[in-house]
């Protein structure tokens, strides 16, 4: 016997999955929103926690480009606890799992999501940390070449939250366990953006981010995505 | 039918350290700079390596794990990177002793090579309690293998991004571009000592994996045993574990 | 198999650690036949849907749905299996309407076949509230659409009917119930329900077969020596 049933097996097509995941997340995220501001208003706590913990009212170049991205990564921790927890709790991963879907569209649009969180936590937090913190100000040009180095951080960002935030949400020390897993995985993120945006926010002038700093990062996020890419069906898979 | 072939392992194991200690401390020659205190590097680089190895090492049998379900390579995976964390301690410590005796320090945050294997060391040791909280054991064996391939293709990419950072002072021992920077009389002493190392890590490994069937086996034939005495739940359930099941 | 059989398991077993959920199990489902499962909770019957469902992979055995092998083939199957457990796999915070149409799209099923099932189970008038705020009847109504959205062959229910009242069973019926046609896999507690809508009898105790047989060789005191165990 060949063909089984009445109808031929059929698949959705994963852009299709992914457009239909990114939706219900927007919907979520919409109807209520807890992740986006937590993110936002713990940047900006982290801020104020930060004039009082250095005991200083600006900061500029590396202790500028420190701060910023402690506050962003550890804002970025809290957004990938998170990221799986409706899924989890309310059955949307065995849904998607019933569906005639490639799993990966689940990873893409997650990681999709978190880093449109990101950057919309960044478009808050940044401006705050400039008027609050940051002594030289940022220029029209500073601003772009902040802005790549976030994106490019971002993605690495994302890729990491979103397959330990899927690991994570299965055992039964999630929020312990995620930072301890995903924070050493992304020191070489810290490293290459700290070292990039430290000129940009330099009180001397600002200077250009070091291209083979943005080439690690490049790097990074290409190979940890085909990794999240080839190893997050197994997260799925009982 | 495991002792055997341990006890030659375990007797390669202590002839080719010690004799790698032996030429280390009598054969090769004291370092100008550092003295005496730079013999600990036939014990900390030799350690560094077989840790690292074991790290990838541990992260491909991971990946085999997952496309042969095989929980033989769950186990590996689980022996090698329990095993390398120890043996991480050993690098960190001995890592300390030589940079105190070396710079004054007990460490060098401008020592690209120490400063990864921390950050290194420190994902590994979330492994332990990654598995420890999953309490379905086949879910254990895949999310444990899944950290497993992660972490270990981390291990280069870390070492390159700090590598990056950091203008480095650590002695390069490998350096394989002008064509090995090691006097042949320091080489010696220090091949001898990783091939030590390494048979020392399979020997442990070996132990701790025959320990590990062993166990689960004696449980097996316990719980085949309660049930033919028609006790209805054998046993209860095992104690929770962060180490592999082993089903006999 | 030929092509009416929709189910088939040989040797099934799947193991959570030590303890054997679902224990060498072989059945045979003809399509648009009803296997009705009795159990006491933890017997095995969720490992067995959830198995069906392509959720699980089986450790042992072979299972076979549609004619397509479990877990090789199981993206073949994806899609044409429904499944109704106590968990309504619906998003508490959107409202009825946005969640079927969420996995309308993921099952490629046009959206204005939403709209037609929210009418069948009387839950147009609340359809865009959310979720949460719904009674236990009317989640279960969402979520029996949610099943039976992209048109299934194969039914798999837990307790399709626990803590309903009659009306609302009477709108599920339809869907879920019998006269939908498809093959089912239902699991219940209620010995004179669950054999009233079945063709094909299983009683599972501990994730061993007690009894499999057609359901005109089982009473409902066969049924309840299960419980009393």
């Amino acid at each position: 016997m060949t063909a089984a049933g009445p109808r031929p097996p059929r698949t959705t097509p994963t852009r299709t999955a992914v457009a239909a995941l990114l939706r219900k997340e927007l919907l979520l995220e919409r109807r209520v929103p807890q992740v986006l501001p937590a993110m936002a208003l713990f940047s900006v706590v982290t801020f104020v926690v930060f004039r009082f913990a250095l005991d200083t009212t600006s900061v500029e170049g590396r202790t500028a480009s420190g701060v910023l991205w402690v506050t962003l990564l550890f804002a970025a921790m809290l957004g990938a606890g998170r990221l799986f927890v409706a899924d989890h709790e309310e059955g949307g991963i065995d849904a998607l799992l019933l569906a005639p879907v490639d799993r990966t569209a689940l990873l893409i649009a997650k990681a999709i999501t978190f880093v449109a969180f990101l950057a919309l936590v960044e478009v808050v937090a940044v401006p705050v940390f400039v008027v609050l913190l940051l002594e030289p100000g940022l220029s029209i040009a500073d601003v772009g070449r902040l802005a790549l180095v976030l994106l490019l951080a971002d993605i690495g960002i994302a890729v990491i939250g979103t397959l330990f935030g899927a690991l994570a949400i299965q055992t039964r020390a999630r929020d312990l366990i995620l930072p301890l897993m995903a924070l050493p995985l992304l020191v070489p993120v810290v490293i290459m953006a700290a070292k990039a945006t430290a000129p940009v926010l330099a009180v001397t002038g600002s200077g250009a981010p070091g291209g083979r700093y943005l080439a690690v990062l490049c790097l990074y996020d290409l190979v940890f995505g085909l990794l999240a890419y080839a190893v997050f069906d197994f997260l799925l898979d009982d | 039918m495991y002792s055997a072939k341990l006890r030659t392992l375990a007797l390669a194991t202590v002839i080719t350290l010690t004799g790698a200690f032996v030429l280390a401390a009598y054969y090769a020659p004291i370092e100008a700079d550092q003295g005496f205190s730079q013999k600990i590097f036939y014990v900390h680089v030799p350690m560094a390596i077989v840790a690292l190895g074991g790290f990838v090492w541990g992260g491909i049998q991971g990946l085999l794990y997952l496309r042969t379900r095989d929980p033989k390579h769950d186990m590996r995976s689980y022996v090698a990177i329990h095993m390398s964390v120890i043996l991480g301690i050993g690098v960190l410590v001995t890592g300390g002793i030589w940079a105190r005796s070396a710079w004054g320090v007990w460490f060098e945050w401008r020592e690209a090579t120490l400063v990864s294997f921390l950050i290194v060391f420190l994902l590994y040791c979330t492994y332990q309690p990654l598995r420890f909280s999953i309490t379905d054991p086949e879910k254990q064996s895949r999310y444990a293998a899944v950290f497993a391939v992660t972490a270990g293709t981390f291990v280069p990419l870390n070492f390159i991004a700090v590598r990056l950072a950091n203008p480095f002072i650590h002695p390069r021992v490998l350096n394989n571009t002008t064509g090995g920077a090691l006097p042949t009389d320091m080489k010696i002493p220090f091949y001898l000592a990783l091939i030590g190392m390494t048979l020392l890590f399979v020997t442990l490994s070996r132990v701790e994996m025959t320990h590990k069937l062993t166990r689960g086996r004696v449980r097996g034939l316990e719980r085949r045993l309660e049930r033919l005495q028609g006790e209805s739940d054998p046993a209860g359930l095992p104690a929770r574990s962060a180490a592999p099941q082993v089903m006999a | 198999m030929d092509a009416a059989t929709a189910i088939e398991l040989r040797g099934l077993t799947r193991r959570y650690g030590y303890r054997t959920a679902l224990d060498d199990l072989t059945l045979t489902v003809p399509a648009g036949a009803t296997l009705v499962v009795f159990g006491p909770n933890g017997a095995g019957k969720s490992t067995l849907l959830r198995i069906l469902a392509t959720l699980l992979r089986p450790h042992a055995g072979t299972a076979s749905i549609l004619g397509e092998a479990l877990p090789d083939r199981a993206w073949a199957v994806r899609g044409r299996i429904g499944l109704l457990t106590h968990d309504p796999l619906l998003y508490g915070d959107l409202s009825a309407r946005e969640n079927l149409r969420f996995h309308a799209r993921l099952h490629g099923v046009p959206l204005g076949r939403v709209d037609e099932l929210l009418a069948e189970v009387k839950l147009e008038r609340r359809a865009d509230e959310p979720v949460h705020t719904y009674s236990r009847g009317m989640l279960q109504r969402a979520a029996a659409c949610r099943a039976v959205l992209h048109d299934p062959e194969i039914l798999l229910l837990d307790e399709p009917r626990a803590n309903l009242d009659p009306g609302a069973i009477a709108l599920l019926e339809p869907l879920v119930g019998r006269e939908s046609g498809r093959t089912r896999v239902v699991t219940s507690h209620d010995p004179a329900g669950g054999l009233a809508e079945a063709d094909l009898v299983l009683g599972l105790r501990e994730g061993k077969t007690a009894f499999l047989a057609p359901v005109a060789e089982v009473d409902a005191a066969r049924v309840a020596e299960l419980y009393a165990a």
